[in-house]
């Protein structure tokens, strides 16, 4: 024991090294891939409504990213990220939890936040950065947030949201809020040096967080192997302190259990879990990769019969709650209501000038101010140069 | 009123924050029932309790990640780094995240009610980890404050408004002075305005400005300047991010002489913006050109701490080369 208060530490009088292979950490999976439930498996909590609103959103999020990807590639969005294979992941845990917890993410979780109730509009204001845009237009495209769902906006640092997980979990207690934190992040932003002190301070803490590692085998271009030499990320939980679960990320259920089962340890005793969902990352890691260059096609496709989609629709069948008809019906209609918005975002204005100045601080100082005043000057001068602004300078 | 040194004027606005303010934390290394290495959180734990002022483990990249997430559920959250040398495993956190929480989320979002509290400068044989004045990179980071008060009176005053402040502030206290630096300071709570510089003295040969600890060297060039009938006028920055600008201006314009001193090296130090944005206001009215008398362009030394320092002297012999230009 290390701990200095404690002093019946097991004592050996021969090395005894630790090998991580004698941690044998299982992987909890309760859908088989024919939509069959393994026979002692036991359900989450979940009825029609629930589980048809998960699987809307699979399809919604397929649609999304298919769209917006070949968007992209149309150079009518400057850059895109998709989820594909990864929905099971981070739309299931996210229906754990209840509205108010709050999600923190890293950047490929857009299913959490369409689960939550973010409309298309808003995911195309943010993608086309328009006036509209709750951030604004001042991030890069999938950089959502959202105060009003609990959903903290996305930042590019990778691995920086973990330690505010556990800052923020740490208020909610002091302030006894029945609610946790969920903080997604992918198995590459696990070797981040704030990993680390997260994990740590939540252990120490005992404060109601979720850590939902998505470890989907790759970061950009670099396989798990050369990420960490442990098993995976669970491994490192049990270190800190921490409650901690594996789970096969491409099955909804398991995800959905897995996180029930956290949240109340969380929520109810304060316990910080992690919680480590095995996928893969079936697309390319954004509009800017091609994955070709380091993977092979027969790896993708093993993974792309592993569907995590086609594993919950084909258990939905056989609840009686879907079929091939409803199927087309909703693909057909989020497609068109996709192409809808995003002509109608596409059309709407940048944001105004002052919005490249407004919200460095609460309200901006001389020198923001004298900068703003010296632009506007400039821009007026030189219309033509900035079409975006320029024509309403003077209408604002 | 009462008579205090620069930390227990700290330990004030502390204590004054959590008995006021339910939501105000305190935390960071050893700063829960030790009270901090310099004493800053002294008793502060006995009296609120541990989820009010508590020790973290050692991880500064952690304490400022904790700090951007208490302060975003909307904590008042006050975090100590140990030494401002030790801020920069807290860097990314402090220049990517707390800076532009606010702008990135469109005001969905933000950490204004973050304070950074961290000692710093040198004068306590320090050498390289223990004296570094780090206020020039922060400076160069839109979304951040900076706050540097010279004696226990601005020390509460500032560190009461930088706490209250709805932008996250870093707050450096000169280590030097906080046992040196006695004076009188109201018992009630009070507030500085941020943003805004003093005169401490006014004259009008030449404008000599600091602040925190260097404050004391520019008195001292001052009182010798003035017995070879120089008249200086002598300005507290106090802020640094956003700075006083027009202030400095104005006294630049009257006296057509300026000396910038700071701790931190020369080359991209804060002087280095003061000279540069005072040339622009004040081209035609500079009668010399604008001397910066700083730390040297090398680690903060031990042995030689005193030969490194901008101390007095040297700015006594700036004042002479402005007056004889």
């Amino acid at each position: 024991m290390t701990d200095k208060r404690k002093t019946d530490a097991l004592i050996v009088h021969r090395p005894v090294f630790i090998d991580s292979s004698q941690l044998s950490i299982p992987t909890l999976r309760i859908l088989k891939d024919d939509g069959t439930l393994y026979p002692d498996a036991s359900l989450p909590d979940i009825d029609e409504a629930l589980a048809l609103k998960i699987y809307d959103t699979f399809l919604f999020i397929r649609a999304l990213d298919e769209r917006m990807l070949a968007s992209q590639r149309q150079g009518r969005i400057s850059f895109y990220m998709t989820e594909t294979g990864e929905e099971a992941a981070d739309i299931g845990s996210t229906a754990a939890l209840t509205a108010d917890d709050m999600i923190m993410a890293q950047y490929r979780e857009q299913g959490a936040l369409a689960f939550r109730g973010f409309s298309l509009d808003q995911f195309m204001n943010q993608i086309f950065s328009n006036e509209l845009d709750l951030g604004k237009g001042r991030q890069m495209p999938i950089h959502y947030g959202s105060q009003a769902l609990n959903y903290m906006t996305i930042s590019s640092p990778l691995g920086t949201q973990i330690p505010q997980a556990t800052g923020y979990a740490f208020a909610l207690k002091t302030q006894n809020k029945p609610n946790c934190v969920i903080c997604y992040f992918g198995e590459g932003a696990a070797s981040e040096g704030d990993f680390h002190a997260a994990l740590n301070m939540a252990g120490v803490f005992k404060v109601p967080v979720i850590f939902f590692c998505r470890n989907n085998g790759y970061a950009i271009s670099t396989p798990a192997h050369e990420q960490f030499a442990g098993d995976g990320i669970a491994s490192r939980g049990v270190g800190y302190g921490i409650k901690t679960l594996r789970v096969d990320g491409n099955d909804v259920l398991a995800v959905l259990k897995a996180t029930q089962e956290a949240r109340k340890m969380a929520v109810e005793q304060h316990e910080p879990v992690l919680i480590e969902a095995m996928t893969y990352r079936l697309g390319a890691h954004s509009s800017s990769d091609d994955p070709s260059g380091y993977r092979n096609k027969s790896e993708e496709e093993t993974w792309r019969a592993k569907c995590p989609v086609l594993r919950f629709k084909l258990w939905l069948i056989a609840q009686g709650w879907w079929d091939e008809d409803k199927e087309e019906h909703h693909k057909q209609a989020h497609r068109t209501a996709i192409m809808g918005a995003m002509k109608k975002a596409e059309k709407i204005p940048a944001p105004t000038l002052e919005d490249l100045f407004s919200d460095v601080y609460d309200t901006p100082p001389w020198h923001l101010q004298e900068q703003y005043d010296a632009l506007k000057a400039h821009i007026r001068k030189y219309p033509d140069a900035y079409p975006k602004t320029s024509w309403r300078l003077d209408h604002e | 009123m009462s008579k205090i040194n620069l930390l227990q004027a700290i330990n004030q606005a502390l204590d004054s924050t959590l008995a006021q303010n339910d939501l105000a934390i305190c935390f960071g290394e050893d700063v829960g029932h030790f009270g901090g290495v310099f004493r800053a959180t002294s008793h502060l734990q006995e009296k609120y309790g541990k989820q009010r002022c508590f020790n973290t483990p050692l991880t500064e990249q952690g304490i400022i990640g904790f700090a951007n997430g208490a302060a975003a559920q909307g904590m008042t959250a006050i975090a100590e780094i140990q030494f401002a040398d030790y801020i920069f495993p807290a860097f990314d956190q402090i220049v990517n995240e707390s800076a532009k929480f606010r702008y990135r989320s469109g005001n969905e979002f933000n950490v204004g009610s973050l304070t950074i509290r961290t000692p710093y400068g040198g004068g306590i044989n320090g050498a390289h980890y223990h004296s570094q004045s780090p206020e020039a990179y922060f400076t160069h980071t839109p979304g951040l404050k900076i706050v540097v008060p010279r004696n226990p009176y601005q020390a509460k005053g500032l560190l009461l408004a930088s706490i209250r402040d709805p932008n996250p502030i870093i707050f450096f206290e000169p280590k030097k002075l906080y046992r040196a630096s006695v004076g009188e300071v109201p018992d009630e709570d009070y507030e500085l305005p941020l943003g805004k510089g003093e005169v401490l003295r006014e004259g009008t040969d030449i404008t000599l400005v600091a602040w925190g600890a260097q404050v004391e060297a520019i008195e001292k060039a001052a009182d010798m300047a003035a017995e070879q009938g120089i008249s200086c006028e002598l300005i507290d920055l106090r802020t640094l991010l956003p700075w006083d600008r027009d202030l400095l201006a104005l006294s630049v314009k009257k006296t057509g002489r300026l000396i910038i001193n700071h701790e931190a090296p020369k080359t991209s130090g804060f002087g280095a913006e003061i000279a540069a944005a005072i040339q622009e206001e004040c081209f035609l009215y500079l009668e010399s050109p604008i001397i910066r008398v700083t730390g040297l362009d090398t680690p903060f030394p031990l042995a030689l701490e005193k030969e490194y320092m901008p101390d007095a002297l040297k700015t006594f012999e700036a004042i002479k080369a402005s007056m004889t230009f």
